[in-house]
């Protein structure tokens, strides 16, 4: 009933220190959170080369504009962060689905357990929603995160930072990560930014200003582009000829 | 072209204000018939429930296929069922979380053998830089189980944490250990 052979996509595998160890003491909260025992390889088959492809009748381009949707407008710097989502092999990831959170101007969440003095804004909820163009593009107008303390270690803070998910359009390609800011004076305290060991890597998480995208009199732009696991063409054509 | 992706963080504390959905956990909408509830708690290695955790499951539908352009074979109408294939759950303060769902068909693995039917987890919280991916397996499919290719790569001591335990007519028990004696089997994906 289910027997046959098929060929399937396969998901190069990151390099080495592409990724943050699970198991990464200087950022203290993973004590207790990370497998001890040895990871069993798991081959990409059919539940790992699908996954959800989500957010057609969901989405509207307001879940996109963090600063339009109370009364007034929300206080800080106006933002725009867009970019393209691809893989490693350089193709547009079209239709996926992104969702954001991040602090107000001050530095505050919105969830009751942020307890950080800083002000909340009444004009800002800090989640966005966003689906990917056919050339893998997204839009998100919304207001510069502040930083806060986050007590890890004495005196640590938080460079600003916009949190990121994606699904991408396999099980393989889900990914969760931050945005951070060019220039933060902060990022080299991070625990959570340097926890990636490649350094180049690491710089993949920093947006890029950009002055041809800023609107004049209007908002700052930043560009970032995220990257996701690539298909492995060779294996891929292979098994097809 | 760089081979590098970027790279994963953790999804904080915060993750709260975005991504559980109110029918998140519902693969299927409550009342489907034939649903079932695969319900557990997240544990870390002290012991402790993990109130901060997000558990998100992928799987196929009961006819062991995929809305979704690389599933090879030709799709099986489903009628009016509705069927998203993913669920999401946020975990309570006990740690615990439940998925609503549909038992997903076998599979073929595609070099001529059969997966049994599983669901493919991905485990987020604070203080986990990345996820961490498991499978749930049905306790009713001794046979298929024991020709399973990647159960049969785990080691044998193991194999039991991958397997859902009967709690009572629809329901079953799912629990996520991060470590310790019976820590649950992760998977380099």
């Amino acid at each position: 009933m289910i027997a046959g052979e098929f060929a399937l996509p396969r998901y190069m595998r990151p390099a080495k220190g592409n990724h943050p160890p699970l198991d990464f003491a200087p950022y203290k909260a993973t004590k207790g959170r990370y497998p001890t025992k040895p990871l069993v390889p798991l081959p990409h088959r059919l539940t790992e080369v699908t996954g959800p492809l989500l957010g057609d009748g969901l989405i509207t381009m307001q879940d996109a504009d963090l600063t339009t949707r109370y009364a007034g407008e929300p206080v800080g710097q106006r933002i725009i962060v867009f970019g393209r989502v691809l893989d490693s092999g350089g193709r547009p990831v079209p239709g996926t689905l992104i969702e954001i959170w991040q602090t107000n101007a001050a530095g505050r969440y919105r969830h009751s357990i942020d307890q950080h003095p800083a002000p909340l804004d009444p004009n800002f909820d800090g989640t966005g929603r966003a689906i990917t163009d056919a050339g893998g593009g997204y839009r998100f107008i919304t207001i510069q995160p502040g930083a806060y303390p986050w007590g890890n270690h004495r005196n640590a803070w938080r460079p600003a930072h916009i949190h990121f998910s994606l699904f991408g359009r396999a099980f393989t390609q889900r990914l969760v990560t931050q945005m951070f800011f060019p220039g933060d004076p902060l990022l080299p305290f991070d625990p959570i930014y340097n926890s990636v060991p490649d350094e180049k890597a690491r710089l993949r998480m920093i947006a890029e200003f950009s002055v041809a995208d800023t609107q004049p009199e209007w908002a700052l732009a930043y560009r970032f582009d995220i990257v996701l696991r690539g298909r492995d063409q060779s294996v891929f054509e292979e098994h097809r000829a | 072209m760089s081979d590098l992706v970027t790279p994963s963080a953790t999804v904080g504390p915060y993750f709260q204000m975005r991504l559980p959905w109110p029918d998140g956990p519902y693969v299927v909408p409550a009342g489907t018939p034939g649903a079932i509830t695969i319900f557990g708690r997240l544990w870390d290695g002290a012991g402790d429930p993990i109130p901060d955790g997000l558990i998100e499951t992928w799987q196929a539908d009961p006819a062991g296929r995929f809305a979704h352009p690389d599933d090879p074979r030709d799709p099986i109408p489903d009628g009016d069922l509705v069927f998203r294939g993913f669920g999401r759950a946020p975990t309570g303060h006990d740690g615990s979380f439940k998925i609503v769902t549909l038992k997903p068909g076998p599979l073929p693995s595609g070099d001529g053998r059969t997966e049994a039917p599983h669901i493919d987890v991905s485990v987020f919280a604070r203080g986990m830089l990345d996820r961490s991916v498991t499978r749930i397996y049905f306790p009713d499919e001794a046979e298929l189980n024991d020709a399973d290719p990647v159960l049969r790569a785990v080691p044998e001591d193991r194999r039991a944490t991958l397997i859902a335990a009967p709690a009572g007519g629809s329901l079953l028990r799912f629990d996520i250990r991060m470590q310790g004696d019976a820590e649950t089997v992760f998977f380099d994906l």
